[in-house]
């Protein structure tokens, strides 16, 4: 049986912030050059999503009009599949808009709410027009080591008692600037804040969602090592700026 | 007494700043001013005899504003223009303030004509103070989303700034930007459309770093049957709501694209006006045909448009050329992945391997969140570069984005900047042209070294 990973990639039209296109080269290129065949299948507005044909689940960040657009068809067109394919220990990576939808629900600055698919059980609130906006480098302690990425989100994240998140923050504000924590984990599902591109620059973090989303259908698999030195140094150039900032002077 | 006082304090600080050496002085003497008295801006522009004009947009504001400044004198009037890059309140100020008399009145004021670039976010803050004749729109691209929030959220400033003008100003769009177009349904004057027709350079789909290609009226997904670049093309609405791209008055005819320049034909009500430009970009071209509208909308006759546009020499660190150690040096300012898509088009453009070194900063000037760079089609250089330095304090970051591009192994990853510009000048062979492509902050660094050593020809060689 040849090896494959096959991608859904939720709404690449509406839901691409800034650099959340790195993240699908990363995931395709890190297939390849380990032989694993990869194949995106792209789910737009009105398209039903099958949960056994996804080993991996992508969803980015958005501009508020265009997530006000998603969350409707998301819930309506996609939520269930969504919740199957969570149950099933599909690997789901949602970022900063597409994580806020992932939740329970997502109150806006004027007040108004969006629904959310509820994968995993938190909460996100906007506390009004005049609240700062959370934006800078991040520094997360994960389980597999550091992440590094940028965030910019106005929405302040709460997760339910019992829900684990994805690391604890070293620099940066994270899900809501007090609690110390950044994303969420539920089973094989993960959501942050983190883009930059995320997946580049955090390798470790990417080898993991490959392999977690593989092993349910290659129990042997090998995850051959790659030539990460580039990687390494981007990541590495990330931490540095994020947790002790040099000044330019403009 | 005020006003005199605040104008005092900002020659004052104007010339101090330049007698230290602090750089040019274009924002300093503006705050110096604006904070002796908070109604200079208004007061001042109230005497300039031709009133002002307002230039803005995500790419091409200094070269619009640079090109339409030859425009207008040659047209026989005086312009106040703030400084490049120098685009907020204080800029303006600064302007103002040194061109006036210690009284705020202009010498010759009957001449005088405000000619402002302004940042996005500023619109409608300068507008209020200049109470513009003209404000000209050139486009609206997704650009530091850190620093101006949503693309969304600088079409909804635009709109009300737009809807506060007043009856007796222009407005000037850009007809193949979707959303600089919509600006039309806010105005309440007289509005100038101007646009591509020379379609020979369009592809047909949009590329990643595209924007707003959702109707304003019905949110549906806009179809495009000329793509020029980003999402800036000829434009529809496929349902029945039936929006479209407006049908532009002032509209480049052909444009022809050379090694070391560009030819335009614009055509206009009454008249057409043919120009040879040394800028290279089909970006370029939007700049000038912008200029060349905004002329048009202030009654500047045809000949005088030609002879103002001939007269153009490239604006700082917009493709500026300079001759340093034997080495052609093009030094071009890029931002967003729009622009730098289209940067890259350009210098490949003729097919032969380049010299290509890139800057990439994070400061809040250039946009802290790097991640637009993911965005842009660096697949473009793959195969073209001779030698390829990356730079800047975020290098690596540009090296691992390059790496994803087919540019495996860059020449040299090197965070100093003069150590890498000097890399990348040994990389060039004598008499050949290297292309330096930086981000805001990088691009002051690179400017003020290469303008040292261009005076001092073997510097660069030295350690």
């Amino acid at each position: 049986m040849e090896l494959k990973l096959r991608l859904a990639h939720l709404y690449p039209k509406l839901m691409n912030i800034y650099g959340d296109r790195g993240n699908i080269l990363c995931l395709e290129r890190r297939c390849r050059e380990r032989g694993i065949g990869f194949e995106v299948t792209e789910l737009g507005l009105g398209e039903k999503m099958k949960p056994k044909e996804h080993d991996l689940v992508f969803i980015g960040g958005a501009q508020d009009r265009e997530q006000r657009r998603v969350a409707e068809d998301l819930v309506k067109e996609k939520g269930k599949a969504l919740k199957e394919a969570a149950a099933k220990g599909v690997v789901i990576l949602a970022v900063c808009g597409g994580y806020q939808l992932m939740g329970r629900y997502y109150r806006g600055a004027e007040g108004e709410e969006l629904p959310g698919v509820g994968v995993f059980g938190l909460r996100t609130e906007h506390p009004g027009p005049g609240a700062k906006r959370f934006i800078g480098n991040v520094v997360v302690e994960w389980q597999g080591g550091t992440l590094v990425g940028f965030e910019n989100h106005g929405g302040r994240t709460h997760l339910d008692d019992g829900v684990e998140p994805l690391g604890r923050v070293v620099a940066g504000f994270g899900n809501n600037g007090d609690d110390g924590g950044e994303g969420a984990v539920c089973g094989n599902a993960y959501g942050t804040y983190l883009h930059g591109s995320l997946l580049p620059k955090n390798p470790r973090f990417a080898d993991h969602l490959i392999e977690t989303a593989l092993r349910r259908r290659y129990k042997d698999l090998e995850m051959a090592p790659l030539d990460d030195r580039v990687e390494e140094m981007a990541h590495a150039a990330a931490v540095r700026l994020a947790t002790r900032r040099g000044i330019i002077s403009v | 007494m005020r006003r005199i006082a605040a104008i005092a304090a900002a020659k004052a600080t104007a010339a101090l700043s330049q007698r230290l050496r602090m750089g040019g002085g274009t924002a300093l003497p503006g705050l110096v001013a604006e904070r002796v008295d908070p109604h200079i801006v208004p007061e001042m522009a109230r005497r300039l005899g031709q009133g002002s004009v307002i230039v803005t947009g995500t790419n091409g504001k200094t070269t619009t504003a640079r090109l339409l400044r030859g425009i207008v004198r040659a047209a026989g009037l005086r312009p106040v223009a703030n400084r490049a890059g120098s685009n907020l309140m204080r800029g303006i100020a600064t302007a103002l303030a040194q061109a006036a008399g210690l009284d705020g009145g202009f010498a010759g004021a009957k001449r005088r004509l405000g000619l402002f670039e302004v940042d996005e976010a500023t619109v409608p803050e300068a507008a209020r103070a200049l109470r513009p004749r003209l404000v000209l729109f050139t486009n609206l691209f997704r650009d530091q989303l850190d620093r101006y929030g949503e693309v969304e959220h600088v079409a909804a400033v635009w709109r009300d700034a737009v809807r506060t003008l007043g009856g007796s100003a222009t407005v000037v769009l850009n007809a193949d930007d979707p959303s600089v177009a919509a600006l039309a349904q806010a105005a309440t004057g007289r509005v100038l459309f101007y646009g591509v027709e020379d379609t020979s350079r369009a592809s047909e789909g949009l590329e990643h770093a595209a924007d707003a290609r959702w109707c304003s009226s019905c949110g549906s997904e806009l179809v495009y049957s000329a793509v020029f670049y980003g999402h800036l093309g000829h434009w529809h609405c496929p349902t029945h709501c039936r929006v479209a791209r407006p049908s532009p008055r002032v509209v480049a005819t052909r444009i022809e694209m050379e090694p070391e320049g560009t030819s335009l034909m614009i055509t206009m009500p009454g008249g057409e006006v043919s120009a040879r430009l040394p800028l290279t970009g089909l970006y370029n071209a939007y700049n000038a045909l912008a200029a060349v509208a905004a002329a048009v909308a202030l009654g500047i006759e045809s000949e005088a448009i030609e002879r103002g546009l001939g007269s153009f020499t490239a604006a700082f660190g917009r493709q500026e050329r300079l001759t340093v150690g034997g080495r052609r040096v093009q030094v071009i300012l890029a931002k967003n992945p729009a622009g730098l898509n289209e940067v890259l088009r350009t210098i490949t453009a003729d097919g032969e391997e380049k010299d290509v070194a890139l800057f990439l900063n994070d400061g809040i000037a250039d946009g802290r969140d790097v991640s637009w760079i993911w965005d842009v089609d660096f697949d473009l250089l793959a195969g073209k570069v001779r030698s390829l330095t990356v730079s800047g304090n975020r290098a690596w970051e540009m090296a691992l984005r390059l790496k994803y591009a087919g540019l495996d192994t860059p020449s040299e990853v090197e965070e100093d900047t003069a150590t890498a510009l000097r890399l990348a000048l040994r990389a060039t062979p004598e008499d050949g042209n290297l292309y330096v492509v930086p981000t805001y902050t990088a691009m002051l660094q690179v400017r003020e070294l290469l303008a040292r050593w261009a005076r001092q020809p073997a510097f660069w060689e030295t350690s």
